[in-house]
């Protein structure tokens, strides 16, 4: 009889997080967890300007404070040639300054002391002269003539310009604008933002000079890739390199770069043959480590008078801070922008992207989000609402006359991407349903009477996750692939380890139940390792939601690996030939005989003690996985909201979420992931944005200032599934960590300018701070850009 | 948290205390919540050199209520002892009100009600509620006890009149002849965020006339503003819709609001003028239903 999968804990099954009990225990090891004997410790002295030159340091105070071991200036890295580092999109980035700070929080000078107090001490002991340069705080400015430049450092930089970058069918889309009925414009601004993991990033290097091994502890989402830049950066060799990614307090993209820090704390470890412990404080981290999003739009829709959308027409400026630093596939220069609009019909769509520098720190990384999803599927679906405005078609009506019908895929998008498989239709009339649309719209309109103003909006989208397929995806050339590798012992319990690296998704919990899937072996009995470089084996990393879609595939794979082995092993232990055994969960039996079997475990056992002629010994193998596409998961989110007309303050009534992504490995893990992405939508549409002054001072560098929702504010969520399983992905699944981030935000800023249409206004730039909203109803305009920061002078 | 260097006291009675603070000379810091401070020497904007810290100081953690209507709240009473008393909400509604939007939970558990007033935060909650009843702080020094009230205590933006070697050992709410009826709005950005603005209104009445009124507003000013012209305003007749309206045009005037990231001085002002009738007409509506 086959095993009931659920009791195992295999898919499908809501089981509870294994890494939890260590976590809710107190007992994560997280790198500031990690002692080692004799380690020192690294403070950064940081810039408090935006951009100025710098005129000199005087460190002699900080070297006379007893206790400082070691303190570092730009100068000091360049003698080593250090001053400088590769980002991952093909620029450089200071690591100390040297010629010029380019924003505020950026790294002037390190000291390494004997505890975290005296390297503080240090670095508040170091002079600084500054002479101060005019800064340049947005697009606008950057762009305008006679701009400072910022990069006077790059030989060829003649203009603040990072990219000029172009996709799609200029031609097709300026035949079919031309032929529209009706053009829907909307410029929009997606502000930028701060993925803020609550641990911040951190690294303790230990070099050891007796075996030349490099040892470190870091906050990386991505350790091989740190492996492979340390070696092409630090010229050391990299099998002497070991990276350790412990437990992580959170990444979203956050801890995908390559940091300063790092650089530093690796160098200092060196020089003094001392374990060197950096760990970044709160401030440090919201100033200076990768932020998300920054991206105006000029978008316009070529519309039909009825429905139809003909073409799409976007240009974007991003702003990437002083460096670009972007983590992204190295063929799209404003990462996956253009995947807006895929979950529509469109025939025709084009895409210009400017990227520019900025005196702000380094921006573009995917924070939550498969590299620039988030506001590709923000600015789609706005857009959409706006165009539905524009023609007063119903916002719901709209979207069905342009989703892409299930008999339609594959479908290929007007900007080339492949989507594979979908139920959009049923996704939006669930969630038409759940939220009681038609009633709303008639209490939307009782209200009205009464001076209330509510509002309700909708966002639909699919979105690509699971980068890559080799072809297309690669970061500074390395293909994005994954791997898996899984040993079965003898008593048939397993280790698995992957070149993901969990931050909070439960990768030690669903990767078992895969295998638990796949060979019948309880979850329980199989122990998840990752984040260590010496035993892992070569990945790419957890971000743009493709542990799943990638690394989980590989974890498919290799177990039918290593069931093809245990087959043989089966067909011998039954005395019959491979072709007689058949398979059911967890057991091998004779086809002619079903009860005649043998379990996996007693595979297991014989692969060690007693295995056919001619088998290798063992029970273990890997796979590298290059998935064939993107994963398409797709998601309607729909909110209601009441706006109060005498603050601006608005209420969310209700949200509802309907998720397709594809089958749900562990639906209880699915659900957390959707709740938490709504709530950073809900946060992003309501509250949460990082400002800069004229001056480039960054307001927003710490909790008080960079507003974090808690569980006060936070509205409840109603979920809602559909399954469509992927076509190419060996279990079915569709990457979801991101989808309500991604698309969550247009449903709340869609409900909101529902509630004031009748004002005429028809965008309010997020965050919908209630100050905004309120001016927006008095004043009766659109309020745009990024939110100033007031002054009365 | 890396501070400065700082020396640690714990003096076990109040007067080893003001013992303390006289030798530090005017460079030591009382730690009571520690909500304020603590932030403020992780940031090193604040480096003192020594820290009394009093919360060993026994029978400094009480509120009560005297028997002539005198509201007494000790120097360790916590922001969340007031938020659960039972006391409180029977006497005194304009500190019922305000206690549970004091900044968040974990602020709460720990932060104290005299220490907010003596910090002096133009957005501090409880110095609004205080200027609108008319509060009053009792300090200790060498020389004694003397006691202020809140009005003339604050003196500007983290300012207060205790000179370096006196304690505020305890906050006074005097007592009332007529019926109190109160109430506090705040518009935050997200819990435990500094307000965009606040308004706490205390009013006594005798039958449905108002005998006495006070209004403080939080986060419109360089310091806690008193809106006494739009106090002024309600007293001697009923709370009409007029007298209400009248009443939160003269706050709005009265406060005096910068712009800044949580909003331009108009919208503060707005803020304040529908904070204001809200609470009054919610009290003229508790007041009739009771009635």
């Amino acid at each position: 009889m086959s095993l009931d999968e659920i009791k195992i804990g295999g898919m499908g099954a809501s089981r509870r997080r294994v890494e939890d009990n260590r976590f809710i225990r107190g007992k994560g090891n997280y790198v500031d967890d990690v002692v080692l004997p004799g380690m020192l410790h690294m403070e950064i002295l940081r810039s408090p300007l935006a951009h100025a030159r710098i005129k000199s340091i005087d460190v002699s105070a900080a070297w006379a404070i007893p206790g400082v071991r070691l303190v570092l200036t730009g100068e000091m890295m360049a003698a080593r040639n250090l001053a400088w580092m590769p980002t991952l999109s093909y620029d450089t980035q200071a690591v100390l300054a040297t010629d010029k700070v380019r924003f505020q929080g950026q790294e002037v000078a390190c000291v390494i002391a004997d505890d975290p107090y005296i390297a503080k001490d240090g670095c508040e002991a170091i002079v600084v002269e500054y002479e101060p340069l005019k800064p340049i705080v947005n697009p606008m400015q950057a762009l305008a003539p006679g701009a400072p430049l910022i990069r006077d450092d790059k030989e060829n930089q003649k203009d603040n310009v990072v990219f000029d970058w172009q996709v799609g069918d200029k031609a097709a889309t300026d035949k079919a604008f031309a032929s529209a009925d009706k053009v829907s414009k909307l410029e929009l601004h997606y502000p930028r933002s701060h993925p803020s993991p609550i641990e911040t990033c951190g690294s303790i290097a230990d070099f050891d000079r007796s075996t030349s091994k490099l040892t470190v502890y870091m906050t990386t989402q991505a350790p091989h890739i740190i492996r492979a830049a340390v070696a092409l950066v630090a010229e050391l060799p990299e099998h002497m390199i070991r990276i350790i990614s412990p437990d992580l307090g959170g990444g979203f993209g956050n801890k995908v770069p390559v940091y300063p820090g790092y650089v530093m704390s690796i160098l200092a470890s060196i020089l003094l043959e001392k374990p060197v412990k950096w760990i970044e404080d709160k401030t440090g981290n919201l100033i200076s480590t990768g932020f998300g999003r920054d991206v105006y739009l000029k978008g316009e829709l070529a519309l039909r008078k009825d429905g139809k959308i003909l073409a799409v027409r976007m240009h974007t400026d991003s702003d990437h801070g002083a460096f670009f630093s972007d983590a992204q596939p190295s063929k799209f220069k404003i990462g996956l922008m253009h995947s807006a609009f895929a979950c529509y019909d469109i025939p025709a769509a084009h895409l210009t992207a400017r990227g520019v520098y900025t005196n702000k720190a380094p921006g573009g990384v995917a924070y939550r989000c498969s590299f620039r999803v988030t506001e590709a599927m923000f600015f789609q679906e706005r857009m959409v609402q706006a165009a539905a405005d524009d023609l007063g078609i119903d916002q719901a009506e709209f979207r069905r006359v342009n989703l892409v019908h299930d008999d339609d895929f594959p479908h290929r998008t007007a900007f080339g991407f492949l989507t594979d498989s979908g139920q959009y239709a049923k996704c939006l009339d669930i969630g038409l349903e759940a939220i009681g649309y038609k009633d709303f719209l008639k209490q939307k309109e009782e209200a009205k009477k009464r001076g209330r103003l509510l509002g309700i909006g909708i966002s639909t989208m699919t979105e690509p996750l699971g980068a890559g397929n080799s072809r297309e995806y690669d970061i500074l050339g390395i293909k994005m692939f994954d791997s898996a590798e899984l040993r079965v012992h003898m008593t048939g319990k397993a280790i698995l380890r992957t070149g993901a690296k969990s931050q909070g998704q439960g990768h030690e919990t669903t990767w078992a139940q895969i295998v638990a899937h796949e060979l019948g072996i309880p979850a329980d009995d199989i122990v998840v390792e990752e984040g260590d470089t010496d035993t892992a084996p070569f990945g790419m990393g957890t971000y743009a939601s493709r542990s799943t879609p990638v690394a989980g595939a590989a974890v498919a794979m290799v177990s039918r690996k290593i069931r093809a082995k245990a087959r043989k092993i089966a067909a011998h232990l039954l005395e019959v030939s491979e072709e007689d055994v058949e398979w059911e969960l967890g057991r091998f039996y004779v086809r002619s005989a079903p009860t005649r079997g043998v379990t996996i475990q007693d595979c297991a056992f014989a692969a060690y003690t007693n295995m056919p002629d001619g088998l290798e010994p063992g029970l273990e193998n890997v796979s590298y996985y290059d998935p064939p596409n993107l994963t398409w998961p797709f998601a309607c989110y729909i909110a209601t909201v009441e706006v109060d007309p005498q603050t601006g303050v608005w209420d969310v009534l209700k949200v509802v979420a309907v998720d397709d992504c594809g089958v749900r490995i562990n639906p209880m893990i699915v659900e957390g992931q959707i709740m938490g992405g709504l709530t950073e939508a809900y946060a992003m549409a309501s509250m949460q944005f990082i400002t800069f002054d004229s001056e480039g001072n960054c307001v927003g560098s710490n909790y008080m200032d960079y507003l974090l929702p808690t569980a006060w504010e936070t509205p409840g969520f109603e979920l809602h599934e559909v399954v469509t399983p992927c076509p190419h992905h060996p279990i079915g699944a569709k990457g979801i960590g991101e989808c309500a981030t991604v698309g969550g935000p247009a449903a709340f800023v869609n409900a909101v300018m529902d509630a004031v249409k009748d004002t005429g206004v028809r965008n309010i730039d997020m965050p919908l701070l209630p100050d905004r909203v309120y001016e927006a109803l008095t004043t009766k305009k659109d309020i745009s850009g990024f939110p100033p920061v007031k002054t009365d002078a | 948290m890396y501070p400065s260097r700082f020396n640690y006291e714990s003096p076990k009675t109040i007067e080893e205390a003001i013992a303390l603070l006289t030798k530090g000379n005017g460079e030591a810091k009382i730690l009571a919540g520690g909500m304020s401070l603590i932030p403020m020497m992780k940031l090193r904007f604040a480096s003192p050199e020594m820290l009394v810290d009093i919360n060993n100081i026994p029978n400094l953690n009480y509120h009560r209520v005297d028997a002539d209507g005198t509201f007494h709240i000790g120097a360790l009473c916590r922001h969340s002892d007031l938020e659960k008393s039972s006391i409180l909400a029977q006497h005194q509604p304009t500190l019922a009100a305000t206690a549970p939007l004091v900044a968040d939970p974990i602020v709460r558990n720990r932060g104290t009600f005299v220490g907010s007033v003596c910090h002096a935060d133009p957005q501090g909650d409880w110095a609004s509620a205080m200027i609108a009843l008319d509060g009053m702080i009792v300090a200790q020094g060498p020389k004694g006890r003397r006691t202020i009230a809140v009005r003339d205590f604050v003196t500007g933006p983290f300012q207060n009149v205790l000179a370096s070697n006196e304690i505020a050992i305890e906050a006074i709410i005097p007592a009332t002849t007529g019926t109190r009826f109160g109430g506090y709005l705040k518009l935050e950005r997200r819990i435990g965020d500094f307000a965009t603005a606040g308004v706490a209104v205390a009013l006594e009445l005798s039958g449905s006339s108002v005998i006495r009124a006070g209004i403080g507003l939080t986060g419109v000013g360089s310091s806690t503003v008193n809106a006494t012209d739009a106090a002024q305003s309600l007293v001697g007749s009923p709370l009409t819709s007029e007298a209400i309206e009248r009443a939160a045009d003269l706050a709005a005037q009265a406060a005096q609001p910068r712009s800044d990231h949580r909003g331009s001085a108009a919208y503060k002002k707005q803020v304040v003028r529908t904070f204001v009738a809200r609470i009054l007409t919610e009290i003229n509506s508790t007041k009739t239903k009771a009635a």
